[in-house]
């Protein structure tokens, strides 16, 4: 394996790679150490790589590290769950690229920060197959064919599931929205 | 388009997936039906919403610094696994071996009037010794007489290189082969310390080059040794301790026709 064409090809990746184990796990802690291992695995089976699409084979591993993760941390039924505990940790600025508005006086950062948490706790509650394909197309900006290949699943079932896990954020936000 | 197609349709038209047929077919269904219309915006605030407002998470640095050194150690791995490899070329040398080998190119020898052409003019020799020792390729003539070795090489190179037998000092000669370094060939001349291959490359020096003392290096874990003397250079590279490198390129210099003490 030639490290110096792992470190151009795949380490690019390396953020898109932690943003979904975060959003996956919840957890800081956790999502360094899946990523961790997944990176071993990836260095380890570099060699097989065809070199297509880095960002979508290195995601697929740290996705297959994810869910062996959660079955063996978690309780099977809080994939599913969606009242379960919110996200616990508080962004810290220094480590986030988006959330950025162009508002800058106090009060509408204040509003931004609110909705930004709204946002973030709903997504943190979707059962993970809809968490996962919202983090996919509206964080990583990931085409239907690579979120296709990263899920494992047909491009059909893409459109599908992102419908409704957009509808059911939809739904959770206008309720929320209500209160 | 019915409400049912245009459900189906109107994501991967928010996400630009979808073609320019179908495109103006959702648009066309949209004007016409509110229902669909409004959750097409409620679909789009919340797409926009999301970018704008949740946090892509940054791989921290300590993560970072982690995989690289797991790279390191992996790239390191990889040259001591080459070496056991070299070092197994021949049963009859399994304890350890010393390579000598020289490398003649005057082409060459520009490619180091740099200091980085010196690294790469060290990696490539490192290379040629291990690849040597791999591919059953140490020697093309195989004799410990000099007078064997030396003509072997007529009509093969632009140069005639020396070729002092060393024996009674403990190097004794194993043999020659023609190898190649950036692409042009060079002499390679393989020496022996006991039960070490020791491996020696030398090369002609560009034309106004001064006669260089000895200098030291060391490369991926091999040693190497770098001299000109009356317009040769001359690498050597092996596993051997420096100290007795450094014994066997004193006597190389001292036995070459314009030798002499260093």
């Amino acid at each position: 394996m030639k490290t110096r064409d792992f470190e151009q090809v795949v380490m690019p990746h390396l953020d898109a790679a932690y943003n979904l184990a975060y959003w996956i796990t919840r957890s800081r802690a956790d999502a360094q150490d899946v990523v961790q291992d997944a990176c071993l695995r990836a260095i380890k089976y570099f060699d097989t790589f065809a070199g297509e699409n880095p960002a979508a084979w290195l995601l697929t591993i740290v996705r297959r590290t994810c869910y062996t993760w959660l079955k063996r941390n978690r309780r099977p039924e809080e994939a599913l769950a969606l009242d379960d505990e919110t996200a616990t940790d508080v962004e810290d600025p220094a480590l986030l690229m988006g959330g950025h508005g162009l508002a800058r006086d106090p009060e509408t950062l204040m509003i931004e920060a609110r909705e930004s948490k709204q946002l973030h706790r709903l997504i943190a509650v979707l059962p993970v197959p809809y968490r996962e394909i919202i983090v996919l197309r509206e964080l990583e900006e990931l085409s239907y064919r690579d979120i296709a290949d990263v899920v494992g699943i047909p491009i059909g079932t893409v459109m599908s599931r992102l419908a409704r896990a957009r509808a059911l954020l939809t739904e959770l936000w206008r309720r929320e929205e209500r209160e | 388009m019915d409400c049912t197609k245009a459900q189906a349709l109107r994501h991967a038209y928010l996400d630009g997936e979808i073609d320019p047929v179908d495109a103006s077919a959702v648009e066309a269904h949209l004007r016409g039906c509110a229902d669909c219309a409004a959750a097409f915006r409620r679909d789009r605030e919340l797409s926009t919403a999301i970018r704008l407002e949740v946090p892509r998470y940054r791989a921290p640095e300590l993560l970072r610094a982690r995989i690289r050194s797991e790279l390191a150690r992996r790239e390191r791995w990889r040259f001591s696994e080459l070496r056991l490899l070299g070092v197994g070329w021949n049963p009859a040398a399994i304890a350890a071996s010393l390579m000598l080998a020289v490398f003649m190119s005057s082409a060459v020898t520009r490619s180091i009037m740099t200091d980085a052409g010196v690294d790469r003019m060290a990696d490539a020799v490192v290379a040629a010794h291990i690849r040597s020792l791999m591919a059953d390729h140490l020697i093309d003539v195989k004799s410990s007489d000099q007078h064997t070795v030396k003509p072997w090489f007529n009509g093969k190179l632009a140069l005639s290189p020396p070729v002092p037998d060393l024996a009674a000092a403990g190097f004794p000669l194993v043999g020659g082969r023609l190898d190649y370094i950036d692409d042009h060939p060079v002499a390679a001349l393989v020496y022996r310390r006991q039960q070490h291959v020791i491996n020696v490359l030398v090369s002609a020096a560009a034309k106004g080059d001064k006669d260089m003392r000895p200098a030291p290096a060391a490369e991926r874990g091999y040693n190497l040794l770098r001299f000109t003397q009356d317009g040769m250079d001359f690498w050597i590279v092996s596993d051997l301790n420096t100290a007795e490198l450094g014994d066997f390129a004193a006597r190389l210099k001292a036995a070459l026709p314009d030798g002499g003490p260093s």
